[in-house]
């Protein structure tokens, strides 16, 4: 048996090539399995005015909210909640304990019912000075917000200092008593 | 039997209602404009923006109430005569480049501009390449 003449030398470059790119896929598919993508809608309204607006009373224990509420000098946290939102029920706690230490809470409430609202803050406690009725998002699609419960911190110039996605867990507590004292200060 | 028929449909009609929200949608999340043309406009601007609690649906395909709110906004302000960039903008400045379909010329998409035209100048070169390498080739064989 006659030997095959050698095929010509390729290079090594293409040689390689196929199992650098396989290690490169590989290596980028298992970073995208092992951290999945973030699907918080971040707001970029941070660092902007409120927009003007003025929300009629959403229950008839809590006046209504307007953009004049945040103009007082004092900076305030402005919580995006609804009584048919389960995890805004999980952080009436939080908001309670941030209510007894003198932070003022202005609430917006989605989509809500009077008499709906007015059982979930009977179960949950209402720590808010006054509750704003948005029956059509329009303050939540003016700042940025893409769910329930947001909260925002105001400075007390009015203009949108942090967002808070998601509810309040106890360990949030300290972090955003500090992020309203630095509003306070600027 | 049209009693049955009408007390399933009671029965069912307010399942996909309760599921959420109590309060009704709002205006123009489930009605078109009356104006034909001011509904295109609505529609062709809303297949573009991107539904912010669903995040792979269009507000227009979407039936996520945040969608239906979204929709609205975007129907009342047509009607109002606002021009349809303006309102991509208006979103664009609350929720980032992330609320539209349609790209939009920055500096961290010029690649993506700039590629069919960095192609077809390559295409081009290559080509221009090969018909010369052809053109020689066949007047080495007329030669010859």
């Amino acid at each position: 048996m006659s030997e095959t003449p050698a095929p010509p030398p390729r290079s090594r470059l293409a040689l390689w090539l196929p199992l650098v790119l396989f290690a490169g896929l590989f290596a980028l598919f298992v970073h995208g399995l092992l951290r999945p993508a973030d699907t918080n809608v971040v707001s970029a309204f941070v660092g902007n005015p409120l927009p003007a607006f003025d929300l009629p009373a959403a229950t008839p224990a809590r006046p209504g909210l307007a953009t004049a509420a945040f103009r007082t000098g004092k900076p305030k946290l402005l919580n995006i909640f609804a009584s048919w939102c389960v995890p805004c029920a999980a952080e009436a706690p939080q908001l309670d304990t941030l209510a007894r230490a003198g932070v003022e809470i202005d609430g917006v409430a989605i989509h809500d019912r009077p008499d709906d609202l007015a059982r979930f803050l009977a179960t949950n406690g209402n720590p808010y000075a006054a509750i704003g009725r948005d029956d059509m998002r329009k303050v939540q699609l003016a700042i940025g917000s893409s769910g329930v419960p947001e909260t925002f911190v105001i400075d007390g110039h009015g203009v949108i200092r942090y967002q808070h996605i998601g509810d309040i867990r106890p360990d949030d507590v300290p972090m955003l008593l500090d992020r309203l004292k630095s509003a306070g200060v600027q | 039997m049209r009693a049955v028929i009408l007390a399933l449909l009671v029965l069912f009609a307010p399942l996909p209602l309760l599921a959420q929200e109590n309060a009704p949608p709002a205006p123009y999340a489930y009605r078109q404009l009356p104006d034909p043309d001011q509904e295109a406009r609505a529609k062709a601007l809303m297949v573009t923006l991107r539904c912010v609690m669903c995040q792979s649906q269009s507000i227009a395909d979407s039936d996520a109430p945040i969608a239906g709110d979204m929709r609205s906004e975007v129907r009342t302000r047509i009607a109002r005569g606002e021009d349809p960039e303006a309102i991509r903008q208006w979103l664009i400045a609350r929720y980032g480049d992330y609320v539209t379909y349609t790209p939009q010329v920055k500096p961290i998409t010029w690649p993506l501009f700039a590629a069919p035209l960095v192609f077809l100048g390559l295409a081009g070169v290559l080509l221009r390449g090969r018909f010369v390498r052809a053109r020689t080739a066949e007047r080495a064989e007329d030669r010859a």
